[in-house]
């Protein structure tokens, strides 16, 4: 950190020119000056002993609202779903010790997600550090692994000058969260604001943006020879903002390439074109691994590589010259080495590979892709996203499709989120995902819990969209408290409760896996689902057969309060495609072949 | 459900993929600039053990006072991969300034020093001073029973002297690891 002004200094400065003279205030206050400066309007937190000085700030102004969680993990999901629906820095206000600890889940889904958040942290008394206080914890100690920096305030000089640096940070480079934790004697001392423009930062921290042109232009060359290539993409082409989408769709336009994505991608093309190949990875399509493992050029524009994408690295794509686009420098080379990295930001980037393809006139191999195309097309054959339909029993994929049937009549934006399990891949694959920032879901961490306060935090910014968290009936009972913050801020969130009792995910492990030893996936005693969404003051709603499914949708879809419903499905449904463990993109399982599977192999 | 039924022994499962076979591991020593802020060492040494590398070595102390910059030496040993992925990691942190791979990206010089007591009397006394001298250590205390020896050079050097010690009463090092610049007239990250 840069010194503060010595007094001397400032005295100095003052003689000279008494307008230019810093405003004096609290710690408190400034906290709030500044977070108005960087164009905060929403901070989801929880009060306690040690942040009462700045709530007293929050409860003199009009300008930030603040919206109470019932826990302070709530707070930190619901910052997520804000930034990541609306592309800003997402903030977060809780107190010492146990409001610091609880924040910790939502800080590490923040990081592994690459999401833009801001968390104040209130901490005792400077004088009352180290001696096992009341609510003490070591917040910075506790926070440095799972943020991106964190910083400890003991000069209330200092104060909004780390602010203004926090959000910078936040947001540049390879977005992540940042914590502040503030001693209650700093928020209560006088100290001189620093505004936006003169806050003293890092001055080195200057992430790399630019690409390098001649890698770019080695780029587009390989792509203009490759005769089986495939766009990879990922989070970093949604973290980039909506330009990076728009330039991608442009390239893929233009290229003709497939493409597929991860996860934390969908969005950024649209799911309805015909060149989408749809998600790759452990549940991604046929189509998709398939053309992984087979290509001969991979374009991978801001994804890394993760271990549920990759399935078995010594196998992972044999044959292609890999091309990796990331901002992250310790992303490059760290699980695939790659023929060609490019250190820069996703979307200048694609447009820069937009522009060489366009000013060398570069045209596809259009025989070669042809061919490509219709081996692609014979993947695609395989419809390996098909299930037994059923009359009796609702399949969490029909009950999916249905959704999507009647998100696709709605005209308002749809946002969705979810918890964590087998109904979030199913989301992934049946939800219909054509614009950036509209879907929101715990991808590297794999948080239970993040769905509901994930869609309070986007229909916060949201307020006359469709937001609905596609839950589990495990997932959603980790965080169900924040039913009530929905109640309180009259938000219509929608939870649409796949339910089969079980920790689907993980009986679906043990059954392939671990020799249909059921241990502890069942849940013996679930809660009246409908009766729970009223108890909260919300709507409870729920479908058993089939043919209940629709009118229910339809009603949840016209709801003006939080509403659960509760979607009786098959207990017994797999997820499937499925890459299982240590295997490769072209070893995966498909629903038909599941009774086949030789269970000791894996 | 089935759970009574007994079941054949599977071999063990992971939901991750088997461990990659790993390459040769080398030995490499970065230079780190860093800010000297609150817990900026936490952050590299945190760093080291959270991702699993390894310090053989570490040494830190402020080289510049007017900017408030650190100098950090680590001594790491791990596959090209692990070592190209300390870098990248240790560049990325916020009040890294630079980082310097002095194995890879240059000639350099190394030193490390050392306190070696050694307590013993009779000919032994004589034996050590003889040592000493040839390794061009420095007592830097005595008592009748006992020399400290002040030793600096490579790690190789020291570890021999501390060796040639122990026989003739050797009770107790203090090192300091690693100090390791450069050689001609750039400084780092030039």
């Amino acid at each position: 950190m840069a010194k503060a002004k010595t007094k001397k200094e400032d005295e100095k400065v003052a003689s000279i020119d008494a307008k230019k003279q810093p405003k004096e205030m609290t710690g408190a206050e400034m906290v709030i000056e500044a977070l108005i400066e960087q164009g905060v309007d929403t901070i989801f937190g929880y009060p306690g002993g040690a942040v009462l000085p700045i709530y007293d700030e929050i409860f003199k102004q009009k300008k930030i609202k603040h919206v109470l969680v019932r826990q302070e993990g709530g707070a930190l999901h619901a910052a997520e779903g804000y930034a990541r629906s609306t592309g800003k820095v997402g903030c977060a206000l809780v107190t010492s010790g146990p409001g610091a600890t609880n924040a910790v889940t939502g800080l590490t889904d923040a990081m592994l997600d690459s999401i833009p958040v801001v968390c104040i942290t209130g901490q005792v008394p400077t004088f009352l550090i180290g001696t096992d206080g009341f609510q003490e914890a070591d917040t910075v100690g506790i926070t440095r692994p799972c943020t991106k920096h964190n910083y400890l305030v003991k000069d209330p000089d200092e104060l909004a000058s780390v602010v203004h640096e926090a959000f910078h940070i936040a947001r540049s480079g390879r977005p992540g969260p940042v914590v502040i934790d503030i001693p209650k004697d700093v928020q209560f001392a006088k100290g001189a604001y620093t505004t936006k423009e003169k806050a003293v930062m890092h001055t080195h921290y200057q992430p790399p943006i630019d690409p390098d042109m001649e890698a770019i232009e080695k780029a587009v060359e390989l792509m203009a020879e490759a005769k089986r290539p495939v766009f990879y993409t990922g989070g970093g082409v949604i973290n980039t903002g909506p330009g990076g989408s728009v330039e991608l769709r442009e390239l893929v336009k233009l290229t003709g390439f497939p493409i597929t994505s991860t996860l934390m991608g969908l969005g950024a093309y649209p799911a309805n074109d015909k060149q989408w190949l749809g998600m790759l990875g452990m549940h991604g399509t046929y189509e998709a691994n398939w053309a992984m493992h087979d290509c001969d050029v991979m374009i991978n524009i801001g994804a890394r590589f993760d271990d549920r994408v990759t399935g078995r690295i010594d196998k992972f794509s044999p044959n292609s010259k890999k091309i990796h686009v990331d901002i992250d420098v310790s992303s490059i080379n760290k699980n695939v080495i790659v023929d060609l990295p490019i250190l820069a930001d996703a979307e200048r980037a694609i447009r820069a590979m937009k522009e060489v393809w366009k000013k060398k006139g570069y045209k596809s191999d259009q025989k070669a892709l042809g061919e490509w195309w219709k081996q692609i097309d014979h993947w695609r054959a395989k419809n390996c996203l098909a299930y037994k339909k059923d009359k009796k029993v609702i399949k969490p994929q029909y009950a999916l499709e249905r959704l999507r049937h009647f998100m696709e009549k709605d005209k308002r934006d749809c946002y969705v989120t979810t918890e964590v399990g087998q109904h979030q891949m199913w989301a992934a694959q049946f939800l219909p995902f054509n614009e950036p920032n509209r879907w929101m879901t715990s991808g590297g961490l794999g948080t239970m819990g993040y769905g509901l306060p994930a869609a309070i935090g986007a229909q916060m910014a949201h307020p006359d969209a469709f937001v609905v968290d596609v839950a589990g009936e495990a997932s959603i009972l980790m965080n169900i408290q924040e039913m009530s913050t929905a109640v309180q801020y009259r938000l219509p969130v929608k939870i649409f409760i796949l339910n089969n009792q079980w920790m689907g995910m993980v009986r679906q492990w043990q059954e392939l896996l671990h020799g249909e030893r059921y241990s502890e996936s069942y849940t013996e005693s679930l809660p009246d689902f409908v009766k729970l969404a009223e108890a909260y003051g919300g709507i409870g709603l729920r479908a058993e057969t089939p043919d209940e499914l629709d009118d229910v949708i339809k009603e949840m879809m016209t709801t003006d309060r939080v509403t659960i419903v509760d979607v009786l499905v098959d207990q017994k449904e797999n997820c499937f495609p499925m890459i299982p463990s240590g295997k490769a993109h072209n070893e995966m399982i498909l629903s038909p072949d599941a009774d086949k599977f030789d269970k000791t192999l894996v | 459900m089935t759970g009574t039924k007994r079941q054949k022994k599977t071999k063990s499962v992971s939901v991750y993929a088997p461990a990659p076979i790993q390459a040769e591991k080398e030995t490499h020593i970065l230079a780190v600039l860093v800010n000297n802020e609150p817990g900026v060492l936490a952050r590299v040494i945190g760093l080291f053990s959270g991702r699993g590398y390894n310090i053989e070595s570490l040494t830190v102390a402020e080289t510049d006072q007017d900017q408030h910059l650190s100098r950090i030496t680590i001594v790491s040993t791990g596959t090209p991969a692990v070592i190209n992925q300390i870098k990248a990691q240790l560049d990325r942190l916020v009040p890294v300034l630079e980082v310097s791979d002095l194995t890879v990206e240059t000639a350099y010089v190394e030193r490390e020093l050392a306190l070696v007591k050694v307590a013993c009397s009779g000919d032994k006394r004589i034996e050590a001073l003889r040592s000493a001298d040839i390794f061009r250590a420095r007592a830097v205390d005595s008592t009748l029973e006992s020399f400290v020896f002040e030793i600096t050079g490579t790690t190789e050097k020291v570890n021999a002297f501390i060796d040639l010690m122990r026989p003739l009463g050797l009770v107790d090092v203090s090192r300091t690891g690693i100090a390791a610049i450069s050689r001609g007239k750039d400084p780092i990250g030039a």
